[in-house]
């Protein structure tokens, strides 16, 4: 028989119970907009992401110091000074930026506000290591930090914690830690990664936060900026290299720093993005073999309903196959409809979640396909069993059905 | 028989023997009977008497147990459910009391189904359903529902759709037990005129008036052929 025929008849008995037909629908039709939907939302997460690590330019490598046993006893430390800053920053190959961090909370006031924030004592390279701009003002310079001046770079969310206007607060004063700043920047907002945000911070020349508000030596936080991403292995050695010299670290012991490779974190984090993506999309997916089990139980009704047509149509020249055929033709164009549709509404759902709840979504045609040619797979084999079973009945007893 | 023409159907000591559970019932005992082309055979018996499952063997929706059935010496009583279907597509036309057309379709397009099955082409299709509903009068009727027909059209396109693809057989099963006497009577004269053209034409019927249109009366009584009389000639 011909196969455009099938499908003619396929569709004629779906018009014939149009209303039937949407509710038998609805099932694949919301299995496959949230399969659409929940891998949207995992694509927008990923993209968000490889976003960021587009953002951070060449790899960043960070060095923190670590808990190192003394006498079997932990204990957390702070190993990492501006001596080892200087020492990195110079001599290094694979290196091309060093960038020390003193961080520690400070009380800030400016006129009756009162803030507890992360204050940073930086160089004058840290903006453009870490990829910020700036809205107002400039970064302070060597020689600013070299005289210790009591200068300060707001992030971008402070203007707003101040209840100011940003490009007024440009050379007005602001205390921390009850001494007095002169404001010279105000950031560009760059968006938090992960659970800081940096857009709160504040920033101060090294030296001045060494002298004048920590009073220590110490840094908390070193960054190293590796040009060619293909150099980091080479970069890390370096390091470890220069800083157990610097600590006198005896061949054997364990290193008293840590250095994290801050694109292989954003793998990590993308990776169980990736996981989790999946997982939704998996128990979207079963709403879809339940979308299935709606789609065999009305084709099994639609059989009984038609027994007799199955009937005549054996008695005029319908072989098994011609009947088998026509009733998995119809489940499957059944499933392809509601796949059609569910595509329409995963697409608006990642629209509106986009638009309303602010969440990065990418439907994709590789989603789209999947979905769809899942909706048919769905079809086919939900709809093998009542297909089989209109095939197999026997003629004379199907014209006799009433 | 060396001398005579082929027939289009014989049957050859053919049994149907229905099994359940322990006990069997046969619906068919033995059963001889030749069909010649162009002949007009009524078959006639009582509700019980093995008429349907005659029918259903002669046309190939039912297979002997024993026996053996010859359809234009094609040997049908081995056949398998493809080339049944097949045999049923091509060489049976059938007719039911209940006229059995599909409700969703016009005229036409029910017409059209067997060709469906033939695998003939859409406008060849047309072409050959437009004839066959032309043969049966209803060349006006071919865009109507059968929900928009009377009980005598529906049957006339019921007629239309076996003669269709031109089959060697044209079977009945009671063409009348659904429609009043004048109807009946319309359809019965439609059949002797289907007759005249040269079909060969087998009604089931219990009922008297109609098989004597027939130039041939079968009776069957508990599955066995009782009696068998040619009438006389065709009115």
């Amino acid at each position: 028989m011909l196969f455009g025929e099938t499908i003619r008849i396929s569709l004629a008995s779906i018009r014939s119970n149009l209303f039937r037909a949407l509710l038998t629908m609805l099932g694949i039709v919301i299995g496959v907009g949230a399969v659409i939907t929940m891998v949207a939302l995992g694509t927008g997460a990923q993209r968000q992401i490889d976003d960021q690590m587009a953002a951070m330019g060449g790899n960043i490598l960070s060095i923190q110091s670590s808990a190192w046993f003394s006498r079997g006893v932990a204990r957390n430390q702070q190993t990492l000074t501006t001596d080892d800053a200087l020492a990195l920053s110079t001599g290094m190959q694979h290196v091309t930026a060093v960038v020390p961090e003193i961080n520690s909370r400070f009380q800030v006031k400016y006129g009756n506000r009162n803030l507890n924030v992360s204050v940073i004592g930086t160089t004058p390279n840290y903006p453009d290591v870490h990829r910020f701009n700036f809205a107002h003002g400039g970064m302070f310079t060597a020689a600013d930090d070299a005289a210790r001046k009591r200068v300060v770079v707001l992030g971008a969310e402070l203007p707003g914690m101040l209840d100011a206007d940003p490009a007024a607060l440009i050379g007005r004063s602001i205390q921390v830690r009850s001494i007095k700043f002169e404001i010279i920047g105000v950031l560009e907002a760059k968006g938090g990664s992960g659970w800081r945000n940096p857009d709160d911070d504040i920033w101060i020349p090294l030296s001045t936060a060494q002298f004048r508000v920590t009073g220590d030596e110490f840094v908390q936080t070193i960054s190293a900026q590796v040009a060619d991403t293909s150099s980091t292995e080479m970069a890390m050695l370096e390091i470890e290299r220069i800083l157990r010299r610097e600590h006198g670290v005896l061949p054997g012991k364990d290193n008293d720093f840590a250095i994290m490779d801050r694109r292989q974190f954003a793998q990590s984090r993308q990776e169980a993005t990736e996981v989790f993506s999946y997982l939704l999309a998996g128990i979207a997916g079963v709403s879809l073999v339940v979308g299935g089990i709606g789609i065999m139980n009305i084709m099994l009704v639609t059989v009984t309903e038609r027994t007799r047509e199955i009937g005549v149509r054996k008695a005029l020249g319908a072989t098994r196959g011609n009947i088998l055929l026509q009733f998995l033709v119809e489940s499957t164009i059944l499933c392809l409809l509601g796949g059609l549709i569910g595509l329409a509404l995963g697409a608006t759902v990642s629209a509106l979640l986009a638009h309303y709840a602010g969440w990065q979504t990418v439907v994709t045609a590789n989603s789209a396909f999947t979905a769809f040619g899942f909706s048919a797979a769905v079809g086919m084999v939900f709809g093998i069993w009542p297909a089989k079973r209109a095939a197999s009945l026997d003629p004379i007893e199907a014209l006799r059905h009433e | 028989m060396s001398n005579t023409p082929q027939p289009v159907i014989r049957l050859e000591r053919l049994q149907r023997r229905y099994v359940m559970g322990g006990s069997h019932i046969d619906a068919l005992q033995c059963v001889d009977l030749d069909v010649q082309e162009n002949e007009y055979l009524a078959i006639m018996g009582q509700s019980g008497s093995g008429k349907s499952t005659l029918m259903n063997i002669i046309g190939c929706l039912d297979r002997p147990t024993e026996g053996e059935y010859w359809l234009n010496n094609e040997r049908v009583s081995t056949m398998d459910d493809r080339q049944l279907a097949r045999i049923r597509n091509r060489e049976i036309g059938f007719v039911f009391q209940t006229f059995n057309l599909l409700p969703r379709m016009s005229a036409l397009a029910n017409v059209e189904v067997p060709l469906v099955y033939s695998g003939k082409k859409r406008k060849e299709r047309h072409e050959l359903a437009g004839a066959a509903l032309d043969t049966v009068g209803l060349s006006d009727r071919m865009t109507h529902r059968p929900s928009e027909m009377s009980g005598g059209q529906r049957q006339r396109v019921a007629i239309a759709r076996a003669l269709v693809t031109n089959p060697s057989i044209l079977l009945a099963d009671e063409p009348t037990g659904n429609l009043d006497s004048s109807t009946g009577e319309e359809i019965m004269s439609l059949f002797d005129r289907l007759k005249n053209q040269g079909n060969t034409l087998i009604v089931v019927t219990h009922e008297k008036h109609i098989a004597d249109r027939a130039n041939r009366i079968v009776r069957l009584s508990d599955g066995n052929v009782i009696s068998d009389e040619h009438t006389s000639e065709a009115r």
